[in-house]
């Protein structure tokens, strides 16, 4: 980036000059910071996504399962003490309606004692999730006491025994993969709004045009324009990344530093999506519901909002062409599994390479006269 | 020395989906001088904002030159846009700054300080305002911030594009003193209106423009005296005696109405003197041509300013 400086004869001797560039910079700046509802967006909006999205896939997880027994609750006696939570309950019809009001997550009912006895199990379809994980839990506690009388009776021969080691070194918590996702789409929809909005701005008030008939080139004002955008980008990774880390739990690894980079990387390509929507857009409306129509579908096909292996097989090719995947990949990397950036090589070619093609072509189909 | 601008044959074609082919500028040449003021005069869409941004350097002509101070205006250089000041139709301001912060920023893009930009604040009568967000002035104010900002570089040459359109009138008056005392320092100013009476109160030299091309260029006095359109000097009926209007008209159009005498006469002082020797000056009322009468003359057409 080169700095024009301009001589100026004539004028007062002792002026404190900080340079076109920087003087762009901190006008951009201020303004961008005054403006709350930018502010919101980029900062707040992707918090309360994770706050959202944390409660619907992770709440249920350490909580005891809200069990309503009929029958015998002495059958549980010999259960893990944060397992189950039991309420007792004489009456089938009642146990269910209460389940149904979300009192339950499962009604048990147990028929006879000692030996020969039924656990019968009516998960609640009210709240699936947690209906399932009570079923899971009393079908494996259930086994667990059948094993215990099988050795009894089996004397020498040992029963065989299924015992689970979490993957990945170390419990996957859901913020560990909400996280980087959630990231990635708040970079993204940062800069595809930021830069589309900005040129429907500048259509309409004409301040390029105008800074193109001052000293300053306008390579001077773009540079900074773009200084301003990738300083918030990183302003909004640290936020995200301390809230996270200390209000959720999210246990950084000691490469998180290289989200930096791939924050900066990722949001050239972002920018590069908004300057086309720029372009074709009018007005502001519809810079915003252009920036909503790419940038929601592609949060659902990365990955962002949903693990990508759990998708269906149409969407994870589709998530082959999005920018958000290899942001959200490469975050997830060295933020949540501490792999060194040699290892999100590919994800970094990838976003370097469709940031360069996009901006091509933006660049070639522009309509500077319109600004 | 170099004119100021000199601008030979300028053309430009726009093609719309809609509208077709559209010659916004047909052939436009003019050459302003140092120290001038100089207006271009034309109803909406006449082609004075497209002259004015191909002058200036934002657009390109599809034919034609352009030398400003000397210089061709394409490609940009920063030793002649340092030379100008800009106003553009639109406010272009940088979204939520206060009018100090505007200008201070605008002064650092011409490399001057903040005692120059500080100075202009108070030029335009906005120091008070200084520490007011741009989007909350009035449209005079923000009319004069703008005006500021262009005026910050300590520019030889100034462009002020249509700078009173929907500005009260009081607003109206108070950026022709600025305007006049911009001249006034010096500095060429090179204005597009479509106010007639400000043309007249202002501009040296008028380019009337129309459909893309410049139909005449005079001082404002001297269309009106090229138009060679006699004086109506009218005055209250009852005051004179049939005979007597006759013998003053002598032999020129007068007409007589129950409420007014209306003459038209090519030699309005020896009209006026003998009205006020006879006493008869009540409801008196002159009107010499103006630019408008020059619009009709010119175009052919009425003024639909």
């Amino acid at each position: 980036m080169s700095i024009e400086t301009v001589e100026v004869t004539g004028g007062t001797a002792a002026r404190t000059r900080t340079g076109p560039f920087l003087s762009l910079v901190k006008a951009l700046g201020r303004g961008w910071l005054r403006d709350r509802s930018q502010v919101f967006f980029t900062l707040l909006l992707p918090l309360m996504f994770m706050v959202l999205l944390a409660s619907v896939f992770g709440s249920t997880d350490d909580a005891a399962s809200r069990l309503i027994v009929v029958g015998d609750a002495q059958v549980f006696a010999d259960a893990e003490p944060g397992d189950f939570a039991i309420s007792e309950q004489s009456d089938l019809e009642t146990a269910l309606d209460a389940m149904r009001d979300g009192d339950a997550d499962a009604v048990v009912v147990v028929e006879g004692s000692g030996a020969g006895t039924v656990v019968r199990i009516y998960p609640s379809a009210t709240s699936a999730t947690a209906g399932s994980i009570a079923e899971e839990k009393i079908t494996s506690y259930v086994n667990g006491q059948n094993l215990e009388i099988l050795s009894l009776v089996a004397g020498e021969e040992p029963p065989l025994i299924t015992e689970v080691e979490a993957a990945d070194g170390g419990s996957l918590k859901p913020i560990q993969y909400l996280a980087p996702g959630i990231l990635a789409w708040g970079i993204a929809i940062s800069g595809v709004f930021g830069a589309a909005g900005t040129i429907v701005d500048w259509k309409r008030d004409k301040l390029l045009r105008r800074l193109r008939l001052t000293p300053a080139s306008v390579r001077t004002f773009l540079g900074a324009k773009v200084s301003v955008m990738l300083a918030v980008a990183l302003g909004q990774t640290a936020v995200f990344l301390a809230v996270a880390a200390l209000g959720f739990g999210l246990e950084l690894s000691a490469w998180t530093w290289f989200a930096a980079p791939l924050v900066l990387l990722g949001t050239l390509a972002f920018l590069a999506i908004g300057v086309v929507i720029g372009g074709i857009a009018q007005t502001s409306p519809a810079a915003a519901g252009l920036s909503n129509l790419v940038t929601m579908p592609m949060a659902f096909v990365s990955g962002a909002f949903y693990p990508l292996a759990l998708s269906p097989e149409w969407v994870q090719w589709i998530s082959y062409a999005s920018p958000m995947r290899y942001l959200n990949e490469a975050l997830q990397s060295v933020v949540v599994y501490g792999e060194p950036p040699s290892a999100v090589l590919p994800q970094i070619g990838f976003l370097a390479a469709f940031a360069a093609v996009v901006a091509l072509f933006s660049w070639k189909t522009f309509k500077f006269d319109e600004l | 020395m170099d004119a100021a601008i000199e601008v030979a044959d300028l053309r430009k074609t726009y093609r719309g989906r809609r509208t077709g082919e559209v010659r916004a500028v047909d052939g436009v040449s003019f050459r302003v001088e140092r120290g001038e003021f100089f207006g271009i005069l034309g109803p909406n869409g006449a082609g004075k904002t497209t002259t004015l941004e191909i002058v200036e350097g934002l657009r390109k002509p599809d034919s034609g030159t352009v030398r400003l101070l000397g210089r061709s205006p394409w490609p940009h250089s920063p030793e002649l846009t340092g030379r100008l000041g800009v106003q553009l139709q639109a406010s272009a301001f940088f979204e939520f700054l206060t009018a100090r912060e505007q200008i201070e920023t605008f002064a650092e893009l011409y490399g001057a300080g903040k005692a120059r930009a500080a100075e202009m604040l108070e030029i335009v009568g906005l120091a008070e305002h200084a520490n007011m967000r741009c989007e909350k002035l009035s449209g005079g104010q923000q009319q004069r911030l703008s005006i500021a900002c262009a005026l910050v570089g300590d520019p030889e040459l100034v462009f002020l594009d249509e700078p009173t359109a929907a500005l009260d009138p009081q607003a109206r008056r108070n950026l022709w003193d600025l305007m006049r005392s911009i001249n006034a320092e010096g500095r060429t100013v090179v204005l597009t209106t479509h106010y007639m009476e400000e043309a007249e109160a202002l501009c040296d030299r008028v380019a009337i423009m129309d459909a893309g091309k410049i139909r005449a260029i005079d001082s404002p006095a001297g269309f009106v005296r090229g138009l060679d359109a006699p004086t109506r000097v009218t005055v209250a009926a009852g005051q004179l005696t049939g005979e007597r209007v006759q013998e003053l008209a002598a032999g020129e159009a007068v007409a007589a109405s129950e409420a007014a005498v209306v003459f038209e006469t090519r030699d309005p002082r020896k009209l006026l003197t003998a009205l006020a020797s006879d006493g008869a000056l009540e409801g008196l009322s002159v009107r010499t041509a103006n630019l408008e009468d020059v619009f009709l003359h010119v175009t052919g057409r009425e003024w639909r300013g």
